[in-house]
């Protein structure tokens, strides 16, 4: 395959699911600045690799090498960063250029308390476990297929299932002491 | 299926990932268990806030162009690239001690030429032609942040905002029922008409649905796929539909036999 055509399919098929290799890349590292990096170097893993790719799905693909890209540099670098890095990291983790969640309801209160809940939500997701984490967010954030996840992170069908339900409890019960207050 | 091997199935039947045979077992368990029930409901609560509440961190514009800079000989996005022939020697023809080795390499770069533009100009039918602009107009509605000319998910308020702007009334179905909230519609252009877009969305994902009238005869849906976008269209009562969005394949194939039922019984 000539260079031209190659770079041509890989514009085509690859770069359009950008986004969903940085949302992925942000809740894996919870920090933007690294999902950037990240985001950057497996972009190009990508393309060194494109002639391998035969598949009909690109964005699982992406998503493929992406995951394998943060758990190489996470085992290098930040096995035991991880946890400590995650407190201030998180807070400052800008959700303003997140996409808009469209409120019909301007009732200020209203808003600060959803607000507060949406916070809630967004630090008991990125505090789960990873393995949680990452079937939780390419579930409900990227609307993958427990077929698609499988072959992304590696695991038999049912262990997605498992690994899902099993997120969704935990997760629960992270929110819950917080819900008991209002 | 005892009541353990049910409620690991749980998470499954949330998502709707079990076959027919295990969703229906589950179905029947549930009514007789309030504790399944009360797992389920947990379970699907959360799922769906975490898909409304939660932030979908969108790449920063700069990050594609700067993974760009580092691929090498990057060309332009939705730019073919440019063919330029060979130019002959000046000579050609008019010198007279032309070797047939000169000719011999002039036909063979003539013919490199000529496959390689048969490559990029692999002539597009006119299926093509209207799934590559079907595909720029939804992606230029997203960029633009125009995605709708009339917001409304009430298809009554959508259907007559219509009247008067296209010679021809769509019809207009919102299937929220069905995971496809109608979000209103729009004035576009395809394929030399003006027709109607009708915005869906399934969960983050906005559907544009064009509309206008055809000639020919009914045609059932075929689904097509370009620069990672899925297209599905078919023509049902004198009518075209052409359906884009970035949603899996199955989900646009979906939201296509469930419109044709709705709007052909």
């Amino acid at each position: 395959m000539t260079d031209p055509i190659k770079n041509r399919r890989f514009h085509m098929l690859v770069m359009p699911h950008l986004n969903s290799a940085f949302n992925l890349a942000c809740w894996l590292t919870r920090s933007r600045h690294d999902a950037e990096d990240l985001v950057q170097e497996a972009s190009l893993r990508a393309f060194r690799f494109f002639d391998g790719f035969h598949g009909d799905d690109a964005r699982a693909w992406l998503l493929t090498i992406v995951r394998n890209t943060f758990y190489t540099w996470y085992q290098e670098n930040h096995a035991q960063q991880q946890n400590t890095l995650f407190d201030e990291e998180f807070h400052s983790l800008d959700t303003t250029d997140a996409v808009d969640m469209h409120y019909r309801d301007n009732n200020p209160e209203k808003l600060l308390l959803r607000k507060d809940s949406e916070r809630q939500l967004q630090q008991g997701l990125a505090a789960l476990p990873l393995e949680f984490r990452e079937v939780m967010v390419m579930r409900e954030l990227e609307d993958l297929s427990y077929k698609q996840i499988a072959g992304i992170v590696g695991i038999p069908i049912g262990t997605v299932m498992s690994r899902l339900g099993r997120g969704r409890k935990l997760l629960a019960k992270i929110l819950a002491p917080a819900n008991q207050g209002e | 299926m005892e009541h353990s091997e049910i409620m690991e199935l749980l998470p499954a039947y949330v998502d709707q990932e079990l076959g027919i045979a295990e969703t229906l077992t589950v179905q029947r368990h549930l009514d007789s268990c309030p504790e399944c029930r009360r797992e389920y409901a947990e379970q699907s609560a959360l799922s769906k806030r975490v898909r409304t509440e939660t932030a979908y961190f969108k790449a920063p514009p700069d990050l594609a162009a700067r993974i760009a800079a580092h691929i090498p000989d990057t060309l332009p996005q939705d730019k073919p690239r440019r063919i330029s022939l060979p130019s002959f020697p000046a000579s050609w023809g008019l010198s007279s001690n032309l070797s047939w080795l000169q000719v011999g390499t002039a036909m063979a770069t003539l013919l490199v030429a000529v496959w390689s533009a048969g490559l990029y100009l692999n002539l597009p039918t006119a299926d093509d032609r209207i799934t590559e602009e079907a595909i720029s107009n939804h992606v230029r509605s997203l960029q633009a942040d125009h995605l709708t000319d009339v917001a409304s998910t009430d298809q009554h308020t959508v259907k007559p905002w219509f009247n008067g702007k296209l010679n021809f009334a769509p019809t207009v179905i919102d299937l929220a029922p069905q995971g496809f909230v109608l979000e209103g519609g729009r004035l576009d252009y395809l394929d030399g008409h003006p027709v109607a877009a009708l915005i869906y969305r399934r969960q983050k994902h906005p559907i544009n649905l064009y509309i206008w009238p055809a000639n020919g005869k009914d045609a059932g849906p075929k689904a097509e796929s370009s620069r990672g976008y899925h297209v599905v269209h078919w023509t049902a009562d004198e009518m075209h539909y052409w359906a884009v969005s970035d949603v899996e394949e199955s989900e646009l194939l979906k939201f296509s036999g469930i419109l044709r039922l709705a709007t052909h019984q």
